[in-house]
């Protein structure tokens, strides 16, 4: 057994201990809101938070997240209610909305470091966040709106 | 939830766990056919507590007792915004508030008709359908409304989720006319609305599953649970109708979590929408099968494809375009012109082949009961993966039920049904459900590739610098040979976008198609053809200038001739495919292709940009019904290497139904155009497919794209055009005509940066 926490609930996890996070959230604990894109730590798309920082869940073990707090899309807000978040509606950034989540997790977690980032500080943080739609224009606007610069 | 409460997730429990929590792990489903903006808990208790139905007049529009309208979207949800859009088109010409309407998510069912999400088609080939089907309705609720007031039905007005009588200033809600307007017989037609009285027609309008998107709660293939289900990894043979040799799979089989290791039939030419083969692994997750298919130890014979090499097909489509091949397209003497011209310029053109790459890589759940499928599927055409997968079944297409979820992208990958079937055919091998699960390797493997292509492109110029002839060679395998292996030569489809169709003011044009057989499967990517004709064609013309010491604006005017319309004779030819459009309809029109391109030129400060020190080109290209100008302005990056600083595009797409969409559609054609202009190649050796991950097959990042994409719409009331394919194909050839501005280099094989392995 692994405990683990995500968005607040601990979770005894059985499962080995090598097991990407990315699986043991989407298949073992049910939160799909983290997407699987590479497998590799190349797309991002699988982007949570481990005690605040940015990580790729497809290539952390669940050993390395035992005992830290994990936080997916699912609980980065009660309610869709974080500022990257409205912006993203505001600015109707998504298409098709599948890498969004992890385009989103990394963005929060510039901005706990990095509250008010000029366009190159949010292209450096966001370099790993690939989006096939093409949506990277109205990506960094919405950082800029969220961080009100 | 409460924050703090402890879970014990075991794999034992959560599989026992998913056979009584069906309502929870449906969340994720029924997300989908939900308004957006609610919570997903929330939206899925109003889902149950709906009022009964009380008026359905067809597949498209239900009107409940309490007057909440709910509108099926029957196109496939790609990140195009169709649900934000074709909706609400049937609610402003119903007369229900937009805000308030519900969207359902359509099976594959033939009853909603063409369900084929590609081509560009849901707006422009249904605009005036889906128009009707809400008159339909609209017509009903007005002739009850007349018949209670006692007045005529021509002066009433349905608008609001009402209907009004403009002269007693009375309304009845459409909650109280509704059960009476189910008993009306359904008229055949419906007279439609003016196109002005379309009040959210042509806004910025709402994204409906903006929240759902932000949030985690809208819910891909990948992302469907029903109770007892397993997940599949499959082991698929590296090369085209190639086929397991030998299998041991005593190592797979140890792999914890692994339950079946299942055997998948080799297809059989022509390769179609057919599953490849191959071997799955089927587990209790993703991780399991994804380690178990690691550990078979398997071996392939290659087939009659394993000779195939991308870089010596290279040079085989080379010398196609070097000699004379099948003739599809002539006016005057091209080959007389050019045997007297006082200068000739040629240049020849090579496009890899390139792939899809959605973010979200394919993935379907199926579970099979007796002579019953029931599947979920990011499926871009679901008829027709409800089709394969019965017969591959065989069992008769109406014992399967298609679920469409969100796409996490299509760009036409998902277009074809090969991995739908294999859950369909590994769910009913296993006995229990099974989602199969691609990984990043095997989409990137195993495609249906955008074509590879040579073109040879020649002009003959009088002592004037006037193009006097202009003959274009093409050699590429055609989509058509992977459902008919035969063919070696671009279909009358392929070359209508963007050669045949192509307006020319030159006295002799000569277009001929040299041999090329497939060797792996060929599909649809985004704009499909035109990605290497309008590179071919619009390179060309900005070559010209530069031979000629002409702009290249100037050049282009002049090549495609004044503002006028083109007929199949005008073009040399019999008829023209036209997207499938009559022609009478979208007439090949010059002189759109001149609004677009004056506006794009001013928008970008054509005129100035030499003085100013600014690198600019231009393409601009109609594809799909549509006119779209592009200018990309260029400079030198620190490490001297261009960088695309900004860029302008004009679109005259006919009628827009949601400008605010339309534009994040030009702005993601742009950057995904960027990676076939940049990064994009799939190489093939010995059959096999080269490239297997974001590493080799690198996209656009954020780094790279343009600080700054402007966007003009033209305002139009003419029938609608295409939007999501058509903003791609002017791209590169704008990309590297200002290349070329600022570095004098042309760049005429593709991509411009070699994937660094």
């Amino acid at each position: 057994m692994t405990k683990l926490t995500v968005n607040g609930v601990a979770h005894d996890v059985d499962a080995d201990d090598d097991m990407p996070l990315l699986w043991v959230l989407r298949d073992l604990i049910g939160l799909t809101g983290t997407k699987y894109g590479c497998g590799e730590a190349l797309c991002g798309a699988c982007t949570v938070h481990l005690d605040g920082r940015a990580v790729r869940s497809c290539v952390t073990p669940l050993r390395r997240a035992a005992n830290h707090a994990v936080t997916t899309i699912e609980g980065l807000s009660p309610d869709g209610g974080h500022p990257l978040q409205r912006a993203w509606v505001e600015l109707g950034v998504p298409q098709c909305g599948f890498c969004q989540a992890g385009q989103i997790m990394t963005a929060a977690a510039l901005l706990a470091e990095n509250p008010r980032p000029s366009d190159d500080d949010i292209d450096h943080s966001l370099a790993g966040n690939l989006c096939r739609c093409g949506t990277y224009v109205r990506i960094r606007a919405a950082v800029r709106k969220a961080a009100g610069v | 939830m409460t924050p703090g409460r402890k879970i014990e997730v075991t794999r034992r429990s959560f599989l026992r766990g998913l056979g009584t929590a069906t309502a929870g792990l449906a969340l994720g489903w029924r997300v989908l056919d939900t308004a957006s903006a609610a919570p997903v808990a929330r939206a899925v208790s109003a889902g149950h507590a709906a009022s009964p139905v009380v008026f359905a007049p067809n597949p498209f529009i239900q009107i409940g007792s309490d007057g909440v309208v709910t509108i099926v979207c029957h196109r496939s949800e790609m990140g195009q915004g169709i649900r934000s859009s074709l909706p609400v088109l049937l609610a402003d010409e119903l007369g229900a508030d937009p805000a308030k309407i519900k969207v359902v998510q359509g099976d594959g069912d033939e009853k909603y008709g063409d369900q084929n999400t590609d081509g560009s088609t849901s707006i422009r080939k249904f605009f005036e359908p889906m128009r009707q089907v809400a008159a339909t309705a609209r017509t009903m609720l007005i002739s009850v409304a007349a018949t209670r007031w006692h007045v005529p039905a021509a002066r009433l007005t349905a608008h609001d989720d009402a209907v009004h009588d403009p002269a007693t200033k009375q309304s009845l809600p459409f909650a109280a006319l509704a059960a009476a307007a189910a008993a009306l017989p359904v008229p055949k037609t419906a007279k439609l609305r003016p196109q002005k009285e379309l009040v959210h027609v042509g806004t910025e309008l709402p994204l409906r599953d903006g929240h759902a998107y932000v949030t985690g709660q809208a819910a891909y293939a990948a992302d469907i649970r029903v109770p007892g289900m397993l997940t599949a990894v499959i082991a698929h043979p590296p090369v085209v109708f190639g086929k397991l040799a030998t299998l041991d799979d005593r190592r797979a089989r140890a792999v914890p979590g692994v339950r079946h290791i299942i055997k998948l039939p080799a297809p059989t030419p022509p390769a179609g929408p057919q599953p490849l083969g191959g071997v799955a692994v089927v587990a209790d997750h993703t991780y399991a099968a994804m380690r178990g298919r690691a550990a078979l130890d398997v071996t392939w014979d290659a087939g009659p494809n394993g000779d195939y090499d991308s870089a010596r097909y290279t040079d085989q489509l080379l010398a196609a375009v070097r000699a004379p091949g099948e003739l599809v397209r002539k006016i005057g003497d091209a080959e007389q012109a050019l045997a007297g011209a006082a200068k000739i310029v040629t240049a020849e053109y090579v496009v890899p082949h390139l792939t899809h790459s959605p973010m979200e890589p394919p993935a379907a759940l199926a579970r099979v009961d007796g002579d019953r499928c029931e599947v979920w599927a990011c499926s871009q055409d679901p008829q027709d993966a409800r089709a394969e997968v019965a017969k591959a079944l065989g069992i008769p297409k109406e014992n399967v039920t298609l679920h469409v979820t969100f796409l996490g992208g299509g760009f036409g990958r998902k277009s074809i049904p090969d991995f739908v079937v294999e859950a369909a055919l590994v769910a009913k091998a296993a006995g229990v459900p099974v989602r199969v699960q691609w990984t990043r390797d095997d989409e990137i493997r195993h495609a249906y590739y955008h074509t590879h292509s040579a073109q040879a492109l020649t002009a003959g110029l009088d002592a004037k610098g006037k193009v006097t002839a202009w003959r274009h060679r093409l050699a590429y395998p055609s989509i058509s040979a992977t459902f008919a292996p035969d063919k070696q030569h671009p279909s009358d489809g392929e070359l209508g976008q963007g050669v045949l169709d192509l307006p020319l003011a030159i006295p002799n044009v000569l277009v001929q198609t040299g041999a090329a057989p497939q060797h792996i499967r060929i599909g649809w990517m985004r704009s499909v053809n035109n990605v290497q004709q309008a590179f071919a064609v619009q390179s060309f013309i900005a070559e010209l200038a530069h031979e000629t010491r002409r702009d290249p604006r100037d050049m282009l005017v002049e090549i495609v001739g004044p503002a006028r319309v083109i007929s199949p004779a005008d073009q040399g030819l019999d008829k023209l495919g036209n997207y499938g459009q009559p022609i009478t309809v979208h007439p090949i029109d010059v002189g759109r292709f001149h609004r677009v391109l004056d506006k794009v030129t001013q928008a970008a400060g054509w005129d100035r940009a030499k003085k100013e020190g600014r690198a600019l080109g231009l393409a601009v290209h109609r594809s799909f019904l549509s006119y779209i100008g592009v200018v990309t302005e260029v400079s030198k990056n620190a490490r001297g290497e261009p960088r695309i600083d900004q860029a302008w595009i004009t679109a005259d797409c006919g009628t827009i139904i949601n400008a605010e969409r339309v534009r994040s559609q030009l702005e993601g054609a742009f950057v995904f155009a960027m990676t076939s202009a940049l990064h994009g190649a799939i190489t093939v050796k010995r059959g096999a497919v080269e490239q297997r991950n974001f590493r080799d097959y690198p996209l656009t990042r954020i780094g790279e794209a343009p600080r700054k994409i402007h966007i003009d719409l033209i305002a139009s009331d003419g029938p609608p055009g295409g939007v999501g394919e058509p903003g791609v194909p002017p791209v590169a050839p704008s990309i590297f005509n200002a290349i070329f501005a600022l570095t004098g280099e042309r760049v005429r094989t593709l991509p411009f940066r070699k994937a660094q392995v």
